[in-house]
């Protein structure tokens, strides 16, 4: 398969699952054989073009012109690659995981909510493998209106509620902002396409890359940045598959993924560090990494502290972007995939505890440890690559990210940067702790003693990413030689 | 044949409206007015093919010269609003049986055809022409018409709503009577491209400063521009939804045609914008237009009223486009002429869908409608999206070269209330998510999807629109093209 057929046949395929999925709606089982084998082609697919990217290649796909001059065009480079293997590779696993949860929880509607889930994972594949930025827009958005479904899923008051408030700051800033940057853009510099060393250079003003920034950083509201980041936890009212693959991968990723992009083909690292507008973002980054770990620690729901953990890990990618320098960036697309499947990790657990226990707060999760000893451990591990403990991958990816605070002579960064570690450290691990080491309420006896796991479809694929979250510690090093191109000179 | 193409689009509806009345079977007249419509398209097709290749075709009528007799020219700009009119007209008459067999008094379908017919040939008319007095009347045919469509349906408030714009039509057609009567009476010709040459001698009378000025009022309320607007939402709740869908698709964009084959080609950019600064009048209209009626179409309760006022607002994007008087801003605003018009045109279907089902376009009775009509629903879901201007649908297209327009100029303040005014369009399209799928069904409600006739008009306009949202060499491309003609002044 040559690599522009693998380009098209990675997006379309979820794609062509969506309606797969749809018209087997009848029968469950058939229905769910057809998302797996789907979404394994898929990766499969995603992994032929690894190949030629990292060994320098940029395979392209021109569509067709959509506007003058500007094309719905594909062209996947290291980070569109990285981003794209993760979001495939995990939605092999969030599929098992969603027959087991869906099932276990008894959802309605899971026809539609399987054609959706395709449908954005579709998108996401798209923007992680755009050409130009208004591709990466357009894909963007299909990624929000596809999702809207998919948050309000349950139908009730509540999840209208949140529907607002999801499509209101995601289509907002995406309108308002996003848009008015690529206008801008394409108006300054006559081009959106993405080029190592950006295209302002030259075309800019200071003053101008510097309004460009900000329009770029708070119209991608999917990055979550304080204070357009509350669309986020009220994302969680979706079942937690989606909490696990799109809103703690695919989406919010896309978000942050569009910022890295930015800063490295449209702006051009030395360009923006140049202006010093940079170092603003990254003092708006890491007082979002402080805050909302704060919030963060006073959430007694699971998912809601996980959500707000979210926003804090998304800002260490905006972060490091904002650095606009070799470290920075380095790290910032490290920490797209440590954090991915950390996250993954802890929310597969949160919905593993929801589907067997019906537990959904932390107060309530004394001694569930002895019943549920392969999800709980899971969690620490997913925890500890969260905080940055060695030998787990988000070690690394904190590493770069610090180094990169170090070389902007910014020591206050890289004090943010220790103290949201510590701060990790105080809203995660106790919720394991008290798992294990506090004796169980005696209000839930009806589940009894002994081991009382989630299905088997639920349990695997999170101790499959917890695996991966160890294996990234020691197998860093083809991700870091994918990246390091991008941050050459 | 070929040679007498250009007055096929006039001639072959007028002939049919008499024989409608004539024939009166329901089962006769359908089939013939269809008929009509979809050879009407063809030629207008192919009188637009063969502008594009070999330039503009003068034909003249019983082959008198142009002075005495009439001429029909046809060039790039109103051969695409033929296609346009006459695609719309094509589409809505496919899906008209149906949608009127149940809207209309089972007695008056023959009438109703031959008022669509007339409307029709009024509509191509005006746009065809190349003589001023022509144009009004073929105004005057396609007004009368429509004011009938509009007054046919069950509904006893049409008929007010028909008389509200019957006196602001004709306040409009007089003027614009005036108007050209003014300038007959100093250049001695209707003839447009005589008009054109000789209006420019004499730019600096009075007599042609208020033969403008007539102009642009008298046209400024026949294309409903903000705060003229107010026979527009009435007119367009109360008429049946086929004739809603085809009058909001077609009649304003044939106003804004004559606005601006009137203001650039005769009077040209130049006296207009310059001399007279009509740009300073025509934008603050078009963005009061834009955001007041924006804010109030979130507020309708009936989903007719509520496209209705988004109409209004559209308008207003397009006049904003022209206000712009540049390349960017004018192919902008002819784009959205052609988008809109696909757009609301297919919404409007929808709606006709709903009401077939409901008897009602009211929102509150569309409880639950995600359920009972799937397919429709969600065909007008993807149109609001359009009306947002969400990428990959044609709205987006004409937005970013509004917005690119605006930056070119440096207007910041109206590119951010351009950007505001999408995001009004999103609280009024999301009013009808939210009921439809949000609130459940009545519980004596069936699931039951419109009849298949109608669906498929709907879903071959809603496809254009998802067509142009990404190939954009017809619409931009062709819009692009006029511009640059118009600004030309037309030669």
């Amino acid at each position: 398969m040559s690599a522009e057929m693998a380009i098209a046949v990675a997006i379309l395929l979820p794609a062509l699952g969506a309606l797969l999925v749809a018209l087997l709606g009848q029968s469950p089982n058939l229905r769910d054989c057809a998302m797996l084998s789907v979404a394994t082609a898929t990766f499969i697919v995603v992994c032929t073009l690894y190949p030629e990217v990292a060994s320098g290649g940029r395979p392209t796909l021109h569509l067709l012109e959509v506007l003058p001059g500007l094309d719905l065009a594909f062209q996947i480079e290291p980070l569109g690659m990285l981003f794209s293997l993760v979001a495939s590779g995990l939605w092999i696993l969030t599929s098992l995981y969603a027959i087991g949860y869906m099932r276990g929880h008894h959802e309605e509607n899971q026809t539609r909510f399987f054609a959706f889930f395709a449908v954005a994972i579709s998108a996401a594949l798209a923007a992680a493998f755009s050409g130009n930025m208004l591709t990466l827009f357009f894909s963007y958005e299909v990624l929000t209106l596809s999702t809207y479904p998919l948050v309000t899923h349950h139908r009730t008051p509540e999840a209208l509620r949140a529907g607002r408030i999801y499509m209101g700051i995601l289509l907002s800033t995406s309108i308002g902002l996003l848009l008015l940057g690529v206008l801008l853009t394409y108006h300054v510099a006559g081009t959106l396409s993405f080029i190592q060393g950006g295209i302002l250079a030259g075309h800019a003003t200071p003053l101008m890359t510097g309004i460009l920034l900000f329009l770029y950083a708070y119209g991608t509201g999917k990055a979550a940045l304080m204070p357009i980041h509350r669309w986020l936890p009220n994302a969680m009212v979706a079942p937690t598959p989606v909490s696990a693959l799109l809103h703690a991968v695919a989406v919010v990723k896309t978000g942050v993924f569009t910022i890295v992009k930015v800063v490295v083909y449209i702006f051009g690292i030395d360009h923006l560090s140049s202006t010093g507008f940079h170092i603003y973002l990254a003092y708006i980054a890491g007082g979002t990494i402080v805050l909302s770990s704060l919030v963060a620690m006073q959430q007694d729901n699971l998912k809601a502290r996980l959500a707000y953990s979210t926003i804090s890990q998304l800002s260490y990618i905006v972060l490091g972007a904002a650095l606009a320098n070799a470290h920075g960036i380095l790290g910032a697309g490290l920490h797209i995939a440590m954090h991915a499947f950390g996250k993954i990790t802890l929310f597969f657990c949160a919905g593993a505890i929801m589907v067997a226990l019906h537990k959904t707060e932390i107060s309530d999760m004394r001694g569930i440890g002895r019943q549920m000893p392969f999800t709980m451990a899971a969690f620490i591990i997913g925890s500890l690559s969260i905080i940055g403990v060695p030998p787990l991958g988000g070690s690394w990816s904190k590493w770069y990210l610090a180094l990169g605070a170090a070389d902007t002579s910014h020591l206050l960064l890289v004090g943010v940067l220790m103290l949201s570690s510590l701060l990790n450290i105080a809203y995660l691990l106790p919720i394991p702790a008290r798992a294990f080491f506090s004796k169980a309420t005696s209000d839930d006896g009806h589940h009894g003693e002994g081991i009382h796991e989630a299905p088997l479809f639920c349990l695997i694929p999170l101790c499959l990413t917890a695996l991966g979250c160890v294996l990234l510690f020691f197998f860093t090093d083809p991700i870091y030689q994918l990246l390091a191109p991008i941050v050459q000179p | 044949m070929s040679s007498h193409l250009p007055i096929v689009p006039i001639v072959l509806p007028m002939i049919a409206a008499p024989l409608c009345s004539l024939l009166r079977r329901p089962a006769l007249i359908w089939p013939l007015t269809t008929g009509v419509g979809w050879l009407v398209f063809a030629a207008c097709a192919a009188l637009l093919m063969q502008v594009v290749e070999s330039g503009p075709i003068v034909y003249t009528m019983a082959n008198w010269d142009a002075p005495i007799g009439i001429e029909y020219r046809i060039d790039l700009l109103n051969a695409y609003i033929l296609v346009l009119v006459s695609g719309i007209a094509a589409v809505v008459l496919l899906y008209a049986p149906q949608s009127a067999a149940s809207e209309l008094p089972q007695d008056r379908h023959h009438l109703f055809c031959a008022a669509f017919l007339l409307c029709l040939t009024g509509l191509l008319g005006i746009t065809i022409t190349g003589d001023a007095f022509n144009v009004y009347v073929f105004l005057e045919i396609s007004s009368l018409a429509s004011y009938a469509l509009i007054s046919v349906s069950r509904d006893p408030r049409a008929l007010k709503a028909a008389y509200k714009y019957l006196i602001m039509g004709t306040i409009g057609a007089t003027f614009i009577l005036i108007a050209v009567g003014l300038m007959y009476m100093m250049t001695g010709t209707l003839n447009m491209a005589d008009l054109a040459q000789r209006v420019k001698m004499v730019e600096d009378t009075r007599t042609i400063l208020m033969a403008f000025a007539f102009l642009s009022i008298g046209i400024m309320l026949k294309i409903a521009l903000f705060p003229m607007h107010a026979w527009l939402p009435n007119a367009y709740s109360y008429a049946p939804s086929l004739v809603t869908a085809f009058i909001a698709a077609t009649s304003t964009k044939v106003s804004l045609y004559v606005f601006l084959r009137f203001v650039f080609t005769i009077f040209g950019a130049e006296y207009a914008f310059d001399t007279l600064g009509f740009n300073d009048v025509l934008l603050p209209l078009a963005l009061l237009g834009i955001v007041v009626a924006s804010a109030v179409a979130i507020y309708q309760t009936d989903l007719k009223r509520l496209l209705a006022y988004s109409s209004v607002a559209q308008i207003g994007y397009i006049v904003l486009g022209i206000s712009m008087g540049t390349v960017t801003g004018l192919t902008a605003g002819l784009a959205h002429m052609f988008n809109h018009a696909l757009m609301k045109g297919a919404l409007f279907l929808a709606v006709g869908c709903i009401v077939l089902r409901l008897h009602s376009s009211r929102l509150e009775d569309m409880a639950g409608l995600g359920k009972r009509m799937p397919i429709t629903s969600f065909a007008f879901v993807l149109g609001g999206l359009g009306l947002i201007g969400v990428p990959l649908t044609a709205g987006f297209i004409s937005k970013w070269y509004l917005l690119l327009g605006t930056l070119e100029l440096g207007w910041w303040p109206v590119t951010v209330l351009l950007l505001i005014s999408s995001l009004l369009a999103v609280a009024y399209v999301w009013r009808f998510v939210e009921v439809a799928y949000f609130q459940p069904p009545p519980a004596e409600a069936s699931s039951d999807e419109a009849p298949l006739s109608m669906q498929i008009p709907l879903w071959m306009l809603l496809a254009t629109t998802l067509y142009f949202g990404l190939q954009t060499d017809v619409t931009a491309g062709l819009a692009q093209r006029a511009a640059l003609w118009l600004l030309g002044g037309g030669q």
